[in-house]
């Protein structure tokens, strides 16, 4: 299968990269794929939180690079989606002990077992970030529409595009749409407009996010704002055409429909 | 309406974030922008008398071929004061 290997990176630490990749991961999962998550991390591992796994980490990447143990062990298979395995980072050692080289081998063992292996890039530019990129084809750049994030989100595209990445594709986390309507925070399409990567989903700013990532359990595909962007942004990955929630110009309307769900959770506690 | 109108928050930082990633991309810090503007001064300083203080000189974006339709251009303006000076000293 052609760019199945893909990596998510931003550049600046913060925005949303772990949480994407659990989400995207899941939502492939949850379309029937084979999924592999590969937490690249050394030494600040958090995919295995968020995707709540930790308690089960026997062996991890380094492990398997250092060949003490076989890949299969290190692969742990999710709780709740079959077909969804996570290949954790190690969180004793750092991101000296693994080299792109190392990686891309990695990878070559696994792309022919999964349908897709999704990479989570640590934050910076460093080499963990190559480690990150060495093994994937495509890559997904997460940003939040704020001066910084974009700044570094530009100089990443800038590194793959030397590094000879020719699929890359933006998303905009933590979009606030009141916000936005008031003038006070970029568009998707401001953002889209600065940095010239075609747009794959944007994700509104959601509570959501942090009680999800609180359970360990990817909200992805839920009834929330944030759940319901992500399941557009795995169905974009699979090549549907999908069009993007407007939350930004019809604002009363999603506050409208954000207020029925919050109600409807607060009368189901 | 200028006057009721403030800049929006948002337009300060697209306008902020655009004239950055041009300096950026270029791999060039406005200190560095500095220093070419001396040296464009100096340079032309030998031949004509210039007006320094209205001078402008930036890195800025123009259509082009680079991946958001810009490529990046240094824009030079410099007002002339006395085109005479021509071989009267050398610096």
């Amino acid at each position: 299968m052609e760019n199945n290997v893909i990596v998510v990176t931003s550049g600046k630490g913060g925005v949303g990269k772990t949480t994407t990749t659990a989400n995207i991961g899941t939502g492939l999962a949850k379309l029937g794929k084979k999924v592999c998550l590969i937490d690249t991390d050394i030494g600040l591992r958090n995919l295995d939180v968020v995707m709540g796994l930790e308690n089960r980490i026997v062996y991890n990447l380094v492990d398997v690079i250092e060949g003490n143990c076989r890949m299969k062990q290190a692969l742990i298979r999710d709780k709740r989606h079959q077909g969804l395995y996570l290949m954790p980072s190690a969180q004793t050692r750092d991101k000296t002990a693994v080299s792109p080289g190392q990686m891309v081998k990695v990878i070559e063992h696994l792309k022919d077992q999964f349908d897709y292996v999704i990479l989570d890039c640590p934050a910076g530019i460093e080499q963990g970030f190559q480690n990150a990129i060495a093994g994937a084809q495509r890559a997904i750049v997460v940003t939040t529409p704020e001066v910084s994030a974009i700044r570094d989100a530009d100089r990443i595209i800038g590194l793959l595009e030397a590094g000879g990445f020719t699929q890359m594709d933006l998303i905009i986390n933590r979009l606030r749409p009141e916000m936005v309507r008031r003038g006070d925070m970029m568009s998707s399409a401001d953002v889209v407009d600065i940095l010239g990567i075609p747009l794959l989903g944007v994700i509104p700013d959601d509570e959501s996010v942090v009680v999800a990532t609180n359970q360990g359990d990817p909200l992805v595909g839920g009834t929330s704002p944030a759940g319901m962007a992500y399941a557009n942004v795995v169905g974009r990955i699979e090549g549907q055409e999908i069009p993007f929630l407007n939350f930004e110009k019809s604002i009363s309307f999603f506050s409208r429909v954000t207020g029925i769900f919050h109600r409807q959770w607060e009368a189901g506690k | 309406m200028r006057f009721f109108k403030r800049r929006s928050s948002c337009q300060v930082a697209r306008d902020r974030l655009k004239i950055l990633l041009i300096t950026d991309r270029v791999n060039c810090s406005p200190e560095m922008v500095e220093l070419i503007k001396k040296d464009i001064t100096r340079v032309i300083s030998k031949y004509v008398k210039i007006d320094t203080d209205n001078m402008e000189i930036q890195i800025c974006a123009k259509k082009g071929s680079s991946r958001s339709g810009k490529a990046p251009v240094l824009y030079a303006n410099i007002p002339i004061l006395d085109l005479q000076k021509q071989g009267r000293q050398l610096l």
